[in-house]
């Protein structure tokens, strides 16, 4: 059993080790701001020619082969479909008269999630919203890895595109910080029988092949969801993928939409601030 | 001169199945190496002999002169984190991804390179 503190530490190192520039104050206190800095310098310097827009597409940035092959694809898009899907159970009244619009407004409104909830005192994402406006409305909840949940994600995000990612932790409720760190700290620590973290993939080893994998850069991950992945056959969340790269290191995954996830969504998007929205997206 | 012939011959006979037993130790080693489900060094190593490898580190040449200790080499393989504490080599030996022996086999193997 390692104690909390040391593992705090070795978080910090691995961090310090990838990046460099260990963004924490001499307290140790995890500066958001000066994190972000940080860790968009660290991809603009890895990779100095890259347009700042291109790393919205993922490894598709970095591998031509990969690019042209993506670039055949996207001419009949694959998640059309669940656009269409996503469109009728928008237009859809539930069983009590009301809709998606008296929760959510518009359907363009991807690039307000994920975000601090201060009355729920939690991350709220954006299909964790989906269900708790179907919940208030007597409707069921959708599973959140496949199915009717990603039709619905697909048309929101794709009416979402062009929208800039900004997501802000508030200076003024500690939780919020708290939740932060807590999904920073899931990105850098060790996990697994093969003892990766997510950043020995996608931080350092960035732009590299994991055999015939080209690794895609950490900033810009959270930009297409939800994805078509040739390997699925199908579309599927953020959350989805979070199970699968935790998989392949021969760890047991977390619950779809649990606070680990979510908190994780919470760190991960933020690394992408600046960059514009483009989902649905389709991948390998 | 027929004594000498009988020395010789007795010599190969005497090493053979030594010898045979490091070629097979070797070769099961490269299997173990190169399988996906086992090793997988290829993922990120590139090693002489094998197809479509990743380029995470260092390709894998000339061992015997860089590892002089074959003992070192061992504990690179078993437990790589210890000499380099952020590289992103899973530790095959510490958590029981390889057997002992397995290691041993890969080991005998990367010796050839
Ligand atoms: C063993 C290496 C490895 C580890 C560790 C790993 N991933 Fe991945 N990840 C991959 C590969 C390979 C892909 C597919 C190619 C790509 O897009 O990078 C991928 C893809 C992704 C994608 C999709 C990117 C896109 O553009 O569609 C996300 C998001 C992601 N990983 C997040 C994570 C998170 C979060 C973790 C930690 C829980 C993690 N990864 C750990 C190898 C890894
Ligand atoms: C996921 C990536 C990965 C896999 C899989 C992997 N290695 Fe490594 N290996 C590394 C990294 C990273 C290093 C550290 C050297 C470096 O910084 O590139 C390393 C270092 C080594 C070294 C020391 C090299 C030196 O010059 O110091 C040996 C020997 C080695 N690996 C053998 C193996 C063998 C044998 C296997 C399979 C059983 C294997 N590796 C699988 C990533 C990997």
């Amino acid at each position: 059993m390692i104690s909390r503190k040391a593992l705090a530490c070795s978080v910090c190192l691995l961090f310090a080790g990838l990046v460099v520039n260990a963004n924490v104050g001499a307290d140790g206190e995890v500066d958001p701001d000066k994190d972000l800095e940080g860790i968009q310098q660290f991809f603009k310097n890895k990779f100095p020619d890259l347009p700042w827009e291109e790393f919205a597409n993922g490894s598709y940035a970095l591998d031509p082969a990969w690019r042209a092959n993506w670039e055949l694809i996207e001419e009949f898009p694959p998640y059309e479909v669940a656009i269409a899907n996503g469109e009728e159970m928008w237009n859809t009244p539930f069983a009590n008269g009301k809709s998606y619009a008296d929760c959510f407004g518009e359907p363009g409104v991807q690039h307000h999630y994920p975000r601090w909830d201060r009355d729920q005192g939690q991350v709220l994402t954006l299909a964790l919203a989906i269900n708790q406006c179907r919940e208030a409305n007597g409707e069921e909840p959708l599973k959140y890895k496949k199915g009717a949940i990603v039709d619905i994600l697909a048309y929101m995000a794709y009416e979402s595109r062009g929208q800039i990612i900004n997501v802000v932790v508030p200076e003024d409720d500690p939780r919020a910080l708290e939740a932060y760190k807590k999904g920073r700290e899931f990105y850098f620590t060790r996990r697994g029988q093969l003892n990766f973290a997510c950043a020995h993939c996608h931080f350092s080893m960035a732009g590299r092949k994991l055999r015939t994998e080209s690794l895609s850069p950490a900033l810009g991950q959270a930009t297409g969801w939800p994805v078509y992945r040739s390997k699925w056959g199908a579309i599927g969340t953020l959350h989805r993928r979070y199970t699968g790269c935790n998989k392949q290191v021969r760890a047991k995954p977390f619950k779809a939409q649990g606070e680990e996830y979510r908190n994780l969504e919470y760190f991960h998007t933020r690394m992408s601030n600046g960059l514009p929205l483009n989902g649905p997206a389709a991948r390998k | 001169m027929k004594g000498f012939r009988l020395l010789f011959v007795t010599v190969c006979v005497g090493f053979a199945p030594l010898a045979q037993a490091d070629d097979q130790m070797v070769e099961e080693g490269r299997k173990i190496a190169f399988d996906v489900k086992k090793g997988n060094c290829l993922s990120c190593h590139n090693i002489p002999g094998g197809q479509a490898s990743g380029n995470i580190s260092v390709p894998l040449v000339a061992m015997q002169m860089r590892f002089p200790d074959k003992e070192v080499l061992r504990q690179n393989v078993w437990n790589q984190p210890q000499f380099r504490p952020h590289a992103m080599m899973p530790p095959f030996g510490k958590h029981q991804i390889l057997t002992e022996e397995e290691i041993d086999k890969i080991v005998e193997f990367l010796y050839t390179l």
